[in-house]
């Protein structure tokens, strides 16, 4: 089946995924091959996701672990105490 | 002791019968996580590590309730994200909207943008502090509902099941909005891409 461009971008995300059937997939392919917009398209998403995932995007805050340890080891010696 | 998924039920286990300590191991991996899940429905880093540690204190004393029929990072999850939402409508009160009521956007034309020419390196492009900030605010512009999904499946990646179980959501339902939100950040983003590398094609920037 012959796609046009906005069909493609439909499934960009299942192709990233790789989640497409094999009949779809093919004809994204073959459409992806002589389409520089979609293939653009494509690797500046894929871009984006590998921006969005690394770490240095989400920093977590100086000092939240041993915050975080500490109010639990404060929850954990409380409810020690309840119980014992 | 070290922690990996296959021994987690056994440390559960042993902090339920008492080796209470033990828990400090069972969530070090998922801390992140929990941040980021807090994060995503919180928008405010000082809130989020608040409800992070609230959630993780609430997974301990409700450790006796959690069954083993979901993965123990799905159920941590769940509990991330109902005290993320228990946050957000008390500081936002009754006027606003609920997740609930939020209408699932319909249009579904997101046109994404073309940019024929951005070819940076993305690692590269990382070390610009204003990109981080950028991706940031894009994410954080997100509807709710397409950021929640977004940042588990993408950020924290959960598979599509995990994503789906911890929002209590269908998998289509998750799948059709991880694909807007991704086509929203595409739109949103490239504009701020720019050029560094005049190489014509290639994932990272160097192949023809």
């Amino acid at each position: 089946m012959k796609l046009n461009c906005k069909h493609v971008w439909e499934h960009i995300s299942e192709y990233i995924d790789k989640t497409l059937d094999a009949g779809l997939l093919a004809d994204i392919e073959l459409h992806l091959e002589h389409c520089e917009i979609c293939s653009a398209i494509l690797d500046s998403t894929r871009n984006i996701l590998i921006l969005t995932a690394d770490e240095r995007t989400f920093e977590l805050p100086v000092g939240y672990s041993d915050r975080l340890h500490e109010r639990l080891a404060k929850e954990l010696a409380r409810a020690g105490a309840d119980t014992n | 002791m070290r922690v990996n998924q296959e021994n987690e039920g056994k440390i559960i286990r042993r902090i339920l019968a008492g080796e209470k300590e033990l828990f400090h191991e069972l969530i070090r991996p998922y801390e992140r996580r929990v941040y980021l899940t807090l994060l995503s429905i919180l928008r405010d880093e000082i809130e989020a590590e608040d409800g992070a540690q609230e959630a993780i204190i609430s997974a301990y004393r409700n450790l006796a309730s959690f069954r083993g029929e979901a993965k123990f990072s799905t159920w941590l999850t769940t509990i991330a994200i109902n005290e993320g939402r228990k946050r957000l409508r008390k500081t936002k009160g009754k006027a606003e909207v609920s997740i609930d009521e939020q209408q699932e956007s319909q249009e579904g034309d997101y046109t994404p943008a073309a940019l024929t020419d951005w070819r940076e390196i993305p690692l590269e492009a990382l070390e610009r502090k204003e990109l981080r900030e950028e991706i940031k605010k894009a994410i954080g512009e997100l509807p709710e509902i397409y950021r929640e999904v977004f940042m588990l499946r993408d950020i924290e990646e959960l598979n599509g099941e995990e994503t789906a179980a911890a929002l209590g959501v269908g998998a289509g339902v998750v799948k059709v909005r991880l694909h807007r939100a991704r086509m929203m950040l595409q739109k949103r983003l490239v504009p701020y891409l720019k050029t560094t590398v005049p190489a014509r094609r290639g994932f990272f920037g160097g192949a023809q």
